[in-house]
């Protein structure tokens, strides 16, 4: 029985153009709305096959604003079973913060009898790119890591995990507990059920205050990056430039 | 003394360490002093006097059974044994999966503070603390930051700076074999094979791609661009928002949060270019555009464009290549 | 992708359904020319087409709505993409049985086969439907799905295969220019495009587009929750994209409709969420699309319960998944209807916005009509842009109307319910007098009119059981028995009204006469002083508009007319003055009062030396009298076929001349009579007409038995149409019925409110020359005649005085008999009391 503990992040869910908030320390979502990471969606995935698979439970958990409970609950919906908020406005927090609000959490629930066997988190937060709330929290925790991966098993009090590096895919095989960091790819996130999300509602969650004060991130401020200059030439407009296309598709060699 | 983690292959230091190299060197300019080279493992022939060419001084290199296979932990405890040698100010890594695991895992050991994905250096420096600018947002947004020298770590975002040669120095190479505990071998890498492919394969090595997005205009969209992917014997690939719409299944889809694709040629239809495209198909060679908007990021960096609705352009490219061939 | 002409006749703004189709009927009127243009992609450029359910169900209490939705099948049938699966509309309350009942009538007004059914019905042709969470169901067979982006390319197709249009896409509108209150140009991203006519058919956008221009499109952009679960077994064993029936779950205000192996549901019952046009991101900002904001899944958590309540098979099917969560943009007006028309504020920038996928091309068809002959086959006039009033083309306005409309549209809306925001607007000089006699306020385009008052409940211990009480909580919803006492007070004494809400405005110039004439049907080159009630017609001779006109002088016409189409009045002859006149509105110039009833001139007199004998101020003159020390305009003319005057007194002095009018009227026993008497049950019993009832653009002055002897020599609009009417055997007549017996099967009474169908006395269907089968255009007591009455156009044939037939209200049979078959009134045929 593997007990797993999945820590997700609540962030602007952009695909086209980014917009910031008018004190440009953060990213407006007004018009994208948020969500987590595809990383963290994988992360959670596995928390939920793995405490399927070995008979334990997972547990949700983010550190953001009251609307972040969101987020949880759509965990929840694909079926964790329990979550944890930690109320706190995650724009001044930087990893350190981070870090040290899990931990607190994860000792909390350890001196309650909670242990968790496995740690998954998303490989690096999608607004803020920090890549390291991971590898600190297994410090903080004296606990084994391994960065990056796609799929994670456990058997036996061993966790293996699998994730391409430069020559392959390469194994981790770490003892619990342990902390995992998921790139996305490996799973296939389930959607929600009806059900599930029914259910989700009725759990109640977990909310706790911070128990430090944040350090913060560093951050001075955002900025969009400027535009680049076009360097792009021009072959035609409209259906007349197909044979121009195609001249260049025989050149290029792709073409005959 | 700027130390810079180099990876290697067996060419030598990757495109992205020389680059971390050269981000280094104008650290070094800030700070003063030389700039140093950490090589974990093996090393390739001639790896110092390549290093040399880029401004390296010292080559430090971490031999021993410890390093046989990768580890974070380990590499980080090689590059902590290397700080402790030559008083560092600051380590600078590429920011690769393998550079950014080992400079948080360093940074958490010296409990300070860590920059990813730094791409520039600020004028203007807060006393103690680096001014420095990075990419978030997966590189949509910048992040200016202030990173204390205690030392400072960092991670600098790949192809953000371009590695400059500069006239050969002479160079050191000093090896050294750190301890490391028990608990830092237990992270590493046990095995390795060969990469199988995966569902998008097919994306990923093809030699031509053929994509689309929101101008595809619905799921009913996209004949013109599959039949110009079968003529140019490539593969047909789309854009996040397109397998939002549900219009393509997931694997089909080019990004950051997709497949990244390097072909020869990349035909981008009706598709904007958004960032998070644009990190899935940068590394083409070439990149022709089809757009009806000439100030659309995706035609702005592409290498050619037409200028036109997809769904006229991609028929009579397709009705032109099978008139030619007869 | 073409280029942007640089001129064009006409350009449209718009690539959703409604541009789509208006291109394509344009084109088949005769349009060359034709520019459309859109910020988005095609065939899908981003506005709420783009993530419509695309289901359509035919019946609607509107008749204008329905139409508009039935042609729009038929266009859809044409294009071969619409798919039949059936439509049920279930029930899970008795009140919303009821409800259905009342949706048979529309359904057999309009002519859409429907029927009720038991769950069983349902059952069978939705196995995965829990039965026992329902009581019955509206069936309606023809209901369907359609393709609307594949409509919409065909549509454009088709005035391309015409070279009549010019598509550009991707270019956005930046700006656009009024010369001499005309439009002449569009500014956009692909340059600059000159233009007689430019339409917006932007959907959720057109408020935006108007401004550009200075005119208003008083609509809101406002979130449609939906979700797509699946893959569902249920659904996916059967092949294409829907083979079930689509389920409206009338009373959790949710849809369930199949889309392949998937089940969208859709919500109406989330808090208003309400976005500003100017808000709404681009193409480049928006995660899917501009009009598929974020998904707020604390607002549908209610609903996706309430749906598995219903369908537990389907939705908690194995391997079922939310895999499509939106909150879709969609329009909402003030009043629920459409914005169609011509701008009231710039000649030639058209509007036809706010039109959901089942109306989009009867709405095409029907603007594209309107824009080349100046009328459209349906009549519009719900949905005429120009029936606006300032304060309601504000945003404050649309919000707040929208908002409490929101939940209201699966709702059980009864025909008088009355708006709790956005209230007390345009109140009458004598609003504090009204509200101290105990007035129950009812409104209308603003103005709060009183429509009974409490002070007269004294009138239902005199008058007993002729007040004709209702026993049914519905028949008595927004009424009150006091309006039948007021009314049988006016006829015995006297009644004083507020008439404040008329629409008030002059002709004015050395051409007046000329404009007049030219405009209305009767005869207008009459001597100052005198009063003209008419007709206004459009090109074809349907009704555009009556109303009284009074000849001021001989260069000044004071027209006065309703004021639910007050605004669309003003239009109208604004926009048919020769040089010479011009029009001026002078609504909040004036209040007006009105007072009738046997006493009034003995009241009147008590406070005017002026001459008002018969003799001295006859019928249907007009003239200044004191009142007191107020000057007043009164006009002799009478709504309720009374003797008496409508008083037009400077809207400042209002408040006085109410009192003055009450003071004097005490010994008569004259009483203050509200918006009931004077709108419902005092013209009923006198056969008058009224437009948006009997009177429409679709109906002629033969039909409504409004004809003349003779037709003036005078040219007016419309008059070779009316001329050819009257050559014509009528194809429906209008009548009065009177109800025979009240009781229903329950063994209480029931009186019909409007709406309902007439059928033959055992219940079969009555079809006339139109094809359009009869149906209550009012409804309402005739206190005097002891009797309820109806008016409806029957088949000539049937339209016989005495003939016996029934009318269907909640599906009960109740017989009528016709009691009159052209325009002579039930009370007081002769028309002598209004001599006195």
């Amino acid at each position: 029985m593997a007990d797993v503990l999945v820590c997700i992040k609540r962030v602007p869910d952009v695909a086209g153009e980014v917009l910031l908030t008018s004190d440009a320390q953060a990213v407006d979502a007004r018009f994208v709305g948020f969500t987590v990471s595809a990383h963290e969606n994988c992360a959670v995935e596995l928390a939920v096959r793995i405490a399927t698979a070995t008979g334990g439970a997972a547990t949700v958990l983010t550190l953001g604003p009251e609307a972040a409970v969101e987020q949880l609950r759509a965990a929840l919906a694909v079926g964790c079973a329990a979550a944890v908020h930690i109320d706190a406005d995650p724009v001044g927090y930087g990893p350190v913060d981070v870090v040290r609000e899990i931990a607190a959490v994860v000792e909390t629930h350890a001196a309650e009898g909670r242990t968790y066997d496995l740690i998954l988190l998303g490989n690096d937060a999608a607004d803020t790119g920090d890549f390291q709330v991971g590898v600190r929290l297994a410090y903080a925790l004296g606990w084994p890591v391994v960065n990056g991966v796609r799929t994670v098993e456990v058997d036996g009090g061993v966790a293996t995990a699998r994730g391409d590096g430069p020559d392959g895919v390469e194994t981790y095989a770490v003892p619990m507990p342990a902390v995992v960091t998921v790139l996305e790819g490996g799973v296939e996130p389930r959607y929600p059920s009806v059900v599930g999300r029914m259910k989700a509602k009725k759990i109640p969650v977990e909310t706790v205050a911070p128990r430090h004060e944040p350090l913060g991130p560093g951050r001075v401020r955002l900025t969009l990056p400027p535009a680049q200059p076009s360097t792009v030439e021009v072959i035609g407009a409209g259906p007349d430039a197909a044979p121009a296309v195609v001249d260049l598709l025989q050149r290029l060699g792709v073409a005959r | 003394m700027i130390l810079t983690l180099v990876e290697t292959d067996a060419a030598g230091a990757t495109e992205v360490s020389l680059e971390a190299v050269t981000f280094g060197r104008t650290l070094a300019r800030r700070t003063g002093g030389p700039v140093h080279a950490l090589v974990v493992g093996a090393r390739p022939d001639g790896v110092a006097d390549q290093l040399a060419g880029h401004g390296v001084g010292e080559v430090h290199h971490a031999t021993g059974e410890a390093f046989s296979a990768y580890g974070g932990a380990v590499w980080a405890a090689a590059v902590q044994a290397a700080m402790a040698a030559t008083g560092a100010e600051a380590v600078v890594a590429p920011g690769s999966p393998r550079g950014l695991e080992v400079m948080a895992h360093l940074a958490a050991r010296l409990d300070v503070p860590m920059a990813a994905n730094v791409v520039g250096l600020g004028t203007e420096d807060d006393g103690e603390a680096l001014r420095v600018t990075r990419q978030v947002m997966g590189g949509a947004a910048l992040e200016e930051m202030l990173l204390p020298l205690r030392p400072a770590v960092l991670t600098v975002a790949g192809h953000a700076v371009q590695a400059e040669q500069v006239p050969a120095v002479s160079v050191t190479l000093r090896e050294f074999s750190p301890e490391v505990t028990e608990a830092d071998l237990v992270t590493r890498v046990v095995s390795t094979e060969p990469a199988a492919p995966d569902l998008s394969g097919a994306l990923t090595s093809a030699k031509v791609v053929v994509g689309a997005g929101r101008g595809a205009g619905g799921a009913e969209g996209f004949a013109g661009v599959a039949e110009l992917a079968e003529l140019l014997g490539g593969a047909l690939g789309v854009s996040r928002v397109v397998t939002s719409m549900g219009w393509r299944p997931h694997h089909e889809q080019i990004g950051q949060t997709g497949s990244r694709i390097s072909p020869d040629l990349y035909i981008a239809c009706g598709i904007s270019g958004a960032i998070q495209h644009w990190a899935g198909c940068a590394s083409s060679k070439t990149i022709l555009a089809v757009n009806t908007d000439e100030a659309a990021p995706m035609v702005t960096k592409a290498t050619y464009a037409v200028i036109g609705d997809m769904h006229e352009v991609v028929p009579a490219i397709n009705a032109e290549i099978r008139r030619r061939r007869g | 992708m073409a280029n942007l002409p640089r001129t064009a006749r006409v350009v449209v703004i718009g690539a959703g359904i409604v541009g789509n189709c208006l291109v394509h009927h344009l084109a088949r009127l005769g349009w060359r020319d034709i520019v459309q243009i859109d910020k988005g992609p095609l065939p899908n450029p981003g506005g709420s087409t783009g993530h419509a359910s695309n289901f359509i169900f035919p019946v609607d209490h509107s008749r204008e709505i329905a139409d508009l939705t039935l042609d729009s099948m038929r266009q859809y049938k044409e294009l071969g993409v619409f798919t039949e699966s059936g439509g049920y509309e279930v029930a899970r309350t008795e009140e919303r049985m009821e409800e259905l009942r009342r949706r048979m009538s529309s359904a057999r007004a309009w002519g859409v086969p429907a029927e009720l059914v038991t769950p069983d019905h349902v059952v069978e042709r939705v196995p995965y439907l829990d039965k026992d969470q329902i009581l019955g169901a509206f069936w309606t067979p023809s209901v369907g799905v359609v393709d609307s982006l594949r409509a919409g390319t065909l549509m454009r197709e088709s005035a391309l295969a015409l070279g009549a249009l010019t598509v550009v896409s991707t270019v956005e509108v930046i700006g656009m220019d009024v010369e001499r209150g005309r439009i002449r140009r569009v500014r956009t991203t692909g340059g600059d495009i000159e233009a007689d006519y430019v339409v917006i058919a932007c959907g959720v956008w057109s408020p935006k587009l108007a401004r550009m221009a200075g005119a208003a499109i008083p609509l809101t952009p406002a979130v449609h929750q939906m979700i797509s679960v699946g893959p569902i077994p249920q659904l996916a064993e059967r092949p294409g994209e829907i083979s079930f029936p689509i389920i409206r779950d009338m009373d959790t205000f949710c849809y369930e409709r199949q889309h392949g192996a998937d089940m969208e549901v859709g919500s109406y019952a989330h808090r208003p969420i309400l976005w500003d046009p100017e808000e709404i991101p681009s193409i480049d900002q928006a995660r899917l699309s501009p009009t598929e904001t974020p998904f707020t899944a604390d607002d549908f958590d209610p609903q996706l319960e309430q749906a598995l309540e219903l369908m537990p098979d389907a939705l908690a099917a194995e391997g079922a998944e939310i895999r499509y969560a939106i909150n879709g943009l969609l329009s909402l007006t003030p009043d629920g209807a459409p914005i169609l028309g011509e701008t009231p504020e710039v000649k030639g920038l058209w509007s036809a916005a706010a039109v959901w996928i089942k109306e989009g091309p009867g709405v095409g068809r029907a603007v594209a009509e309107w824009m080349t002959q100046g009328y459209p086959e349906i009549d519009l006039h719900h949905s005429d842009i120009a029936r606006f009033y300032p304060h309601q083309r504000t945003r404050a306005h649309v919000r707040s109307r929208t908002s409490e409309a929101f939940n209201k549209t699966y709702g059980i809306v009864h025909p008088g319910e009355q708006w709790a925001g956005e209230r007390g607007k345009r109140l009458a000089p004598m609003h504090a007098a009204e509200r101290a006699a105990g007035a129950e306020f009812f409104e209308t385009v603003g103005w709060e009119r009183p429509m009974w008052y409490a002070s007269n409940e004294t009138l239902l211990g005199e008058y007993g059981d002729a007040v004709m009480p209702r026993e049914h909580e519905w028949d008595s919803r927004w009424w009150s028995p006091i309006i039948n006492a007021e009314h049988l007070a006016m006829r015995e004494r006297a009644g004083i009204v507020d008439l404040s809400a008329f629409a008030i405005f002059d002709v004015v110039g050395p051409a007046a006469e000329q404009a007049i004439q030219g405009i209305v049907v009767a005869q207008a080159a009459v001597a100052e002083g005198r009063v003209i009630y008419t007709p206004v017609l459009d090109a074809r001779g349907g009704f555009r508009s009556d109303l009284t006109v009074m000849r001021l002088a001989h260069d000044r016409y004071r027209v006065v007319t309703g004021g639910l189409h007050g605004m669309a009045d003003l239009k109208w002859f604004a926009d048919h003055l020769p040089d010479g006149a011009a029009v001026v509105d002078r609504t909040s110039s004036f209040t007006t009062i009105g007072i009738w009833g046997p006493r009034a001139r003995d009241i009147l007199g008590r406070l005017t030396d002026d001459d008002i004998s018969h003799t001295g101020f006859p019928f249907l003159t007009c003239r200044d009298i004191a009142v007191g020390s107020v000057g007043v305009l009164a006009s002799r003319i009478s709504y309720v076929g009374e003797l008496g005057w409508e008083l037009y007194v400077p809207m400042e002095q209002g408040a006085r001349v109410w009192e003055l009018l009450h003071e004097a009227g005490r010994p008569d026993g004259a009483v203050p009579v509200g918006i009931g008497v004077y709108g419902t049950t005092g013209r009923l019993e006198k056969g008058y007409r009224a437009f948006g009832f009997e009177l429409d653009g679709e109906r002629t002055i033969v039909e409504a038995g409004m004809a003349r002897p003779k037709v003036k020599d005078a040219d007016f609009v419309g008059r070779e149409a009316y001329l050819a009417q009257r050559a014509a055997e009528p194809r429906a007549v209008l009548c009065t019925l009177t109800v025979d017996d009240h009781r229903s099967a329950t063994g209480r009474n029931r009186y019909m409110l409007g709406g309902e169908p007439i059928l033959t006395r055992d219940g079969g269907v009555l079809t006339d020359g139109h094809g359009h089968h009869p149906y209550v255009t009012s409804a309402g007591s005739a206190p005097s005649l002891g009797t309820h009455v109806l008016m409806a156009y029957l088949p000539p044939d049937q339209a016989v005085v005495g003939n016996r037939l029934a009318v269907s209200y909640m599906e009960e049979l109740y017989p009528v008999t016709v009691g009159s078959a052209d325009a002579t009134p039930l009370f007081d045929p002769a028309n002598e009391r209004i001599r006195g």
